[in-house]
């Protein structure tokens, strides 16, 4: 059974079509990545997947894990295992990384039954994550995301994923603002979370991520439908020719 | 983002979980006020003469003022008149509140505490409490008397105070606070019933935390209690004090007056966890919570600290203060006050400068939400003897919905040009991307809801004493559902 089936998806914000037929499958262990131009829809459909409410579904169905995805609230999916880095991760003031961290962690255990974790059993673990993504732990009592740099922030973004090793990560625009170096640690970070039993979605506009995180499917999405699916070398197509190309391309094939 | 609502508005619907009422015979004086019912209640706490005549002239001070209407009107809160003349001014339960032990106690007033979370038997206190209960208009019991006697630390219920110790309540009655002090001070000073009083001898470091619980239960009554420490030189006392009130529609009026001394080299921290009975989500009922508290830091290098947490009450109208008299003192004030539903609160501080090098830090975070309105209001007064004097004044507003308001009224008064003032200020609003990020982590809406508002409390919970910081972040949680809509 694959872990996410998207079977013609359409969203509306603000009474605009955005997602408008999003057909897409991803099985248990597969790295896929979602390129496309700005607005053309790949931030509502991690949104949409990470199940925010502002966004309006007008038809079709997403089976996870063969439940219905729609009628989740965003803190049941979370539960359920699916993740999202997010592009502008935002500021909890007064709250600290770690703490913020294992009540997230206890959440989730709590929800699949399993016994919380106090500060004891957490820290050696959390310690571990720290290490992978090369990160300071004095960050971590200082509040969620205050005072962070852009890389912090994203950094911060890929240790959360983690910890809460989820099934389904979503990393949506995790390259943005970030320098090289930076680049690097996070797609090791990500890349030492990739096993056979965890699906990744890498949504970007460019291809330098995919360097570092090489994936096994690449989707373009152009004005809210998907026009062309490949492997890596699809990204490496897409650097060269530009989107306008690759979208002519594919109304000349298959006209819509 | 309506799931979020929905969630939060289904736990609204959790009743305020303090609203029961013991069925205790109680003794009470006809309602209304007059000289009469003075002398009634000063008789009946067996009083000696310098009470009822401090008690007379307040009350004649009092009535001069509500003849001419000088109810304070100048707080940016609405009520309805108030009729003093249909508040029962003394209920007590009928058991001679004068006991030798525990035992001796009614058991339904110790099952009472017992609800609220209070046991008054000693081997089941925290350890390092010691707890005096208010019920109505008179103190039932305290705790850890004679052990706190034994290095001289007086802590026991006023109406003791003014038997055992009379030359002490004497010396420094009315000496922070007097009668004349406003229209509730002087009510208060003429009809207050009991309360806590605290004595710390010189060079005593209390090493128990002092707790005083009031619980208003009879119906149509007020309850003006009166609180008196004093920390003489050298010496150093943490207290705090805790509230609740029967579910009633009807509104009842509490006007209590807390007035503290620090002599030199002396400090006090005065916690307050405020919970009376709000009113409903319509706003009906709950209680009138008017009260004048204050502190003077006598001595050099004295200092007093307030912290408050205020979450009930249908309408809050308290400023804890400080006098900055002595070289070198320091005044603290750290307060969250949280309206919902229809709750309103006018809450603030007032840091007076007098000495030399007087330093004082205003931490104020104002939570609003359903239809609640909360209003800070502070004044920092620089005298002009109060050569090199600090203020530090941070004051947040936190909004949760669109139908709630936050005010912010800062005074500032200047008459030394050595004095250095700061002053910060933020309004900010629960967004929709904070629920969700915390949302998408796994935790539940409400849990999320109450993660943001302790994080924005922070500062103020880090002054509790451990015990009361895990409480106080409870009451927040169970006094925000609902809080979205």
């Amino acid at each position: 059974m694959s872990l996410l089936e998207i079977r013609n998806l359409k969203v509306k914000v603000d009474n605009h079509e955005i997602l408008k037929g999003i057909d897409l499958e991803i099985n248990p262990g597969e790295v896929h990545s979602i390129m496309g131009p700005n607005g053309s829809g790949k931030s509502t459909l991690a949104q949409v997947l990470a199940r925010r409410e502002s966004y309006d579904v007008t038809s079709g169905e997403i089976l996870y894990n063969g439940k219905d995805l729609l009628a989740m609230k965003p803190e049941d999916a979370a539960c359920e295992g699916i993740f999202m880095a997010f592009q502008y991760p935002v500021e909890i003031p007064g709250i600290s990384n770690a703490y913020f961290l294992r009540s997230a962690l206890n959440a989730i255990r709590k929800y699949r039954g399993e016994d919380e974790l106090d500060a004891m059993d957490f820290l050696p673990m959390f310690r571990e994550k720290l290490k992978l993504l090369d990160m300071d732990e004095k960050l971590m009592n200082r509040s969620v995301n205050e005072g962070f740099s852009g890389g912090e922030k994203k950094r911060n973004e890929i240790l959360q994923m983690a910890v809460l090793e989820p099934k389904l990560a979503i990393l949506d625009e995790t390259d943005s603002g970030l320098d090289i170096d930076a680049l690097r640690i996070v797609a090791n970070g990500v890349n030492a979370m990739r096993s056979p039993d965890r699906a990744i979605i890498v949504v970007t506009h460019y291809q330098r991520l995919l360097n570092y995180i090489v994936p096994d499917f690449v989707h373009v999405l152009v004005n809210g439908r998907i026009v062309r699916s490949g492997g890596p070398e699809l990204a490496l197509e897409l650097e060269e020719k530009g989107y306008v190309e690759i979208d002519s391309e594919t109304r000349q094939v298959t006209p819509a | 983002m309506s799931t979020n609502i929905n969630t939060i508005r289904d736990l609204a619907e959790r009743e305020y979980q303090w609203g029961f009422v013991t069925d205790i015979e109680e003794e009470r004086v006809p309602k209304g006020l007059n000289e009469d019912v003075i002398r009634l209640i000063s008789a009946k706490k067996n009083e000696p003469g310098f009470m009822l005549e401090w008690r007379l002239k307040a009350y004649r001070h009092w009535a001069s003022l509500e003849k001419a209407q000088a109810e304070p009107k100048w707080a940016n809160i609405k009520y309805a008149p108030i009729n003093y003349q249909n508040i029962s001014y003394y209920s007590a339960p009928k058991r001679k509140p004068s006991l030798k032990s525990l035992e001796e106690l009614d058991p339904e007033l110790l099952r009472t505490y017992e609800k609220l979370g209070i046991p008054l038997e000693e081997q089941k206190l925290f350890a390092g409490v010691a707890v005096d209960a208010v019920f109505d208009s008179v103190s039932v019991a305290t705790t850890f008397k004679e052990k706190l006697a034994e290095i001289g630390v007086i802590f026991c219920s006023f109406s003791e105070a003014v038997q055992k110790h009379p030359e002490l309540v004497q010396k420094y009655l009315g000496t922070v606070v007097p009668y004349t002090d406003n229209f509730f001070a002087s009510l208060n000073a003429s009809v207050f019933t009991d309360g806590s009083f605290v004595y710390v001898p010189k060079g005593v470091r209390c090493p128990l935390e002092l707790s005083t619980y009031f619980r208003i239960n009879a119906a149509e009554t007020g309850q003006f209690e009166r609180t008196l420490i004093v920390a003489d030189e050298g010496s150093y006392v943490s207290y705090l004090e805790g509230c609740t009130a029967p579910i009633r529609d009807e509104n009842q009026l509490h006007a209590a007056v807390v007035e503290l001394i620090a002599l030199d080299n002396a400090q006090i921290k005065y916690s307050t966890v405020q919970n009376w009975y709000p009113g409903d989500k319509e706003g009906k009922g709950g209680i009138f919570n008017f009260v004048t508290k204050r502190g003077k830091c006598q001595g050099v290098n004295s200092k007093i600290s307030w912290t408050q947490v205020e979450t009930g009450s249908a309408i809050t109208w308290k400023y804890p203060s400080c006098i900055l008299q002595g070289d070198n003192s320091v005044g603290e004030f750290y307060s969250v006050a949280l309206t919902n539903n229809y709750q309103q609160a006018d809450t603030g501080t007032k840091m007076i400068h007098i000495g030399k090098n007087t330093r004082s830090t205003t931490v104020s975070k104002g939570i609003s939400a359903g239809h609640g309105q909360n209003t800070y209001r502070g004044l920092v007064k620089i005298m002009k003897g109060a050569t090199g004097a600090r203020n530090y004044t941070q004051c947040d507003s936190l909004l949760i919905g669109d139908k709630c308001g936050a005010h912010t009224f800062p005074y500032i008064e200047v008459r030394n040009s050595t004095a250095r003032m700061e002053h910060e200020a933020s309004t900010s609003k629960i967004g929709e991307d904070q629920l969700f990020y915390l949302r998408q982590r796994g935790l539940k809406a409400e849990d999320a809801v109450s993660m943001i508002v302790n994080g924005f409390c922070k500062r103020v919970f880090r002054e509790l004493p451990m015990e009361f910081a895990v409480e106080a972040q409870k009451l927040l949680s169970v006094s925000l559902e609902g809080s979205v809509g």
